[in-house]
């Protein structure tokens, strides 16, 4: 089992407040790993981290490593547009460009470079395919990204994430401002990338870790509690606080 | 009981009648104002009051040269204040990482907002055209109206760019788009309707000036083509309205002038409005 994403004794302060203790986890290739826990327990902060992300806040301080593919990314030679040009990221609340729905998804390509008309619209159709909307919106590409529902538009989101062919996808909460059958239509979605893409995903819902994670780690208090096979840690959990957790008796 | 209730009841209607007051006299002084200008004002503008220089030959008045200044001074002042202000603006928002000298940065362009004009006009001339030796015209006018408005420029554009969402920045980093990437393409085409509005308050400003003009540009009235006007002593229409008003004790002119300025100002108010909503609208 390769794991192409690694972190290794991460720690991470805001300010005084340590959030991140000591985690050392593995992200293998073509799994879906879920990142579970209660609101505060470091889940989310674990995986901007993943994506550097965190830089953007003022008095963040790092320690250890993360590994993708090998390479620790906050070596200085490594630089952050790449980085992210590889682990892409879809956000708790869908935040499509106030753009054209093409747009939107050319804007990855285009800041890479691309250019030719051609070559776009192709990058377009198939990350839009990819992303499941191809067909609710080919007639509508120059429409504003705005003018379509939730569920759309974070699927436009992922479509945007996937223009860059990534080759892992971050996703924070991806389906939690969005409705029953928009989330179900993501579920199968993420079930789907699975085949070409390393996925991590933060999700409070329990179920939802259970139908479409390989593999889960549950935090708490910054601590990475107990990771591993999903069906393992939903059906014998090693550590009681797991168990605590996911039978619903906190968080 | 009833008694107490009564005299509630007349502090209610005193107090409301008060306020109504307030408002009736606000009113009647603009209306009054306003009136007052363009009845005195109107009758003096001509064709020939628009499109000729004063003629002390022909005993005839003319703004002409004062409608080009104005215009000069605007173009010179904008071109360089719009970078300038935008760009500190942007700097200040999306880059500076040094919080510390961020904040002191913008409450010393906030104190400067705050600076009466005149201050701006001697600071000026001791500055730009006595040291610099540039002397009256619209060149030592410009840069001095510029100082004084490009705090306006950076706060306005501050407070657009804060208007932006934080996810349209997180989205396009996400992407891998450099910082400059995301300003030029998300962050920019976002807050240019407050930029633009900002801008057209700050032509505005420039129209109406007259204190920090009178010692730097000067108070010039014949016509000149950009390039003399620069160094030339040049008023200005707000200049022009005090020097009819003081010099020549020509009171119907100055009304005249005070008569376009109002319009002048009228039209840059509802362009304003105009163009932060349409800008708004495309979005």
């Amino acid at each position: 089992m390769d794991a192409i994403l690694k972190t290794e004794h991460l720690n991470l302060w805001y300010g005084d407040n340590h959030a991140l203790k000591d985690v050392s986890l593995e992200m293998p290739g073509h799994q879906v790993t879920a990142l579970i826990g209660p609101s505060g327990c470091g889940k989310s902060t674990f995986l901007k981290t993943l994506d550097r992300m965190n830089d953007l806040i003022p008095g963040v301080r790092i320690e250890g490593q993360v590994l993708y593919r090998g390479r620790n990314i906050f070596d200085p030679q490594v630089d952050v547009t790449w980085l992210r040009r590889h682990v892409g990221m879809v956000f708790q609340k869908p935040n499509p460009f106030p753009m054209s729905i093409y747009d939107n998804i050319a804007y990855g390509p285009r800041t890479h470079g691309v250019r030719g008309k051609k070559e776009l619209d192709q990058i377009v159709e198939k990350s839009l395919r990819g992303a499941a909307i191809w067909d609710e919106v080919k007639d509508r590409l120059k429409k504003s990204a705005l003018s379509l529902s939730g569920g759309q538009q974070q699927r436009i989101c992922i479509a945007r994430a996937l223009a860059v062919e990534p080759d892992v996808l971050l996703m924070d909460e991806a389906t939690s401002a969005l409705d029953p059958i928009s989330t179900s239509k993501i579920e199968d979605l993420i079930a789907d990338l699975k085949k070409s893409y390393t996925i991590v995903i933060v999700t409070h819902n329990m179920q939802q870790a259970t139908r479409v994670s390989d593999r889960c780690a549950f935090f708490l208090h910054g601590e990475l509690v107990e990771a591993g096979e999903t069906e393992q840690i939903f059906s014998v959990p090693r550590d009681k606080r797991t168990e605590d957790y996911i039978t619903g008796r906190f968080g | 009981m009833e008694h107490l209730s009564l005299r509630r009841r007349l502090y209610d209607r005193g107090l409301r009648g008060l306020l109504y007051l307030c408002g009736l006299i606000t009113c009647a002084l603009l209306v009054f104002l306003i009136a007052y200008v363009f009845y005195r004002g109107l009758g003096g503008i001509t064709w020939e009051f628009l499109s000729t220089q004063k003629s002390y030959i022909n005993q005839t008045d003319g703004i002409l040269p004062n409608i080009l200044n104005t215009l000069y001074i605007i173009l010179f002042s904008m071109v360089i204040v719009l970078p300038l202000g935008v760009g500190a603006a942007i700097y200040l928002t999306e880059y500076a990482a040094n919080r510390r000298l961020a904040a002191v940065l913008e409450f010393a362009t906030e104190t400067l907002t705050g600076i009466p004009s005149i201050i701006f006009g001697l600071v000026g001339m001791l500055f730009f055209n006595q040291l610099l030796g540039f002397g009256y015209g619209i060149l030592a006018g410009g840069l001095t109206l510029v100082v004084m408005i490009l705090p306006t420029i950076v706060r306005t554009t501050q407070e657009s760019l804060k208007t932006v969402p934080q996810a349209y920045r997180e989205g396009a980093l996400g992407l891998g788009a450099g910082k400059w990437r995301m300003v030029r393409t998300v962050v920019l085409p976002n807050a240019v309707d407050g930029i633009v509005t900002g801008c057209i308050l700050a032509v505005g400003r420039i129209v109406g000036e007259s204190a920090a003009l009178l010692f730097t540009a000067g108070m010039g009235s014949v016509v000149n083509s950009l390039w003399e006007a620069m160094t030339t002593s040049s008023g200005t229409l707000s200049v022009a309205l005090y020097v009819y008003a003081n010099e020549h004790a020509d009171v119907a002119a100055a009304l005249a002038i005070a008569a376009i300025l109002m319009v002048i100002t009228l039209v840059i108010n509802v362009a304003a409005t105009l163009a932060g909503k349409a800008l708004k609208k495309k979005q």
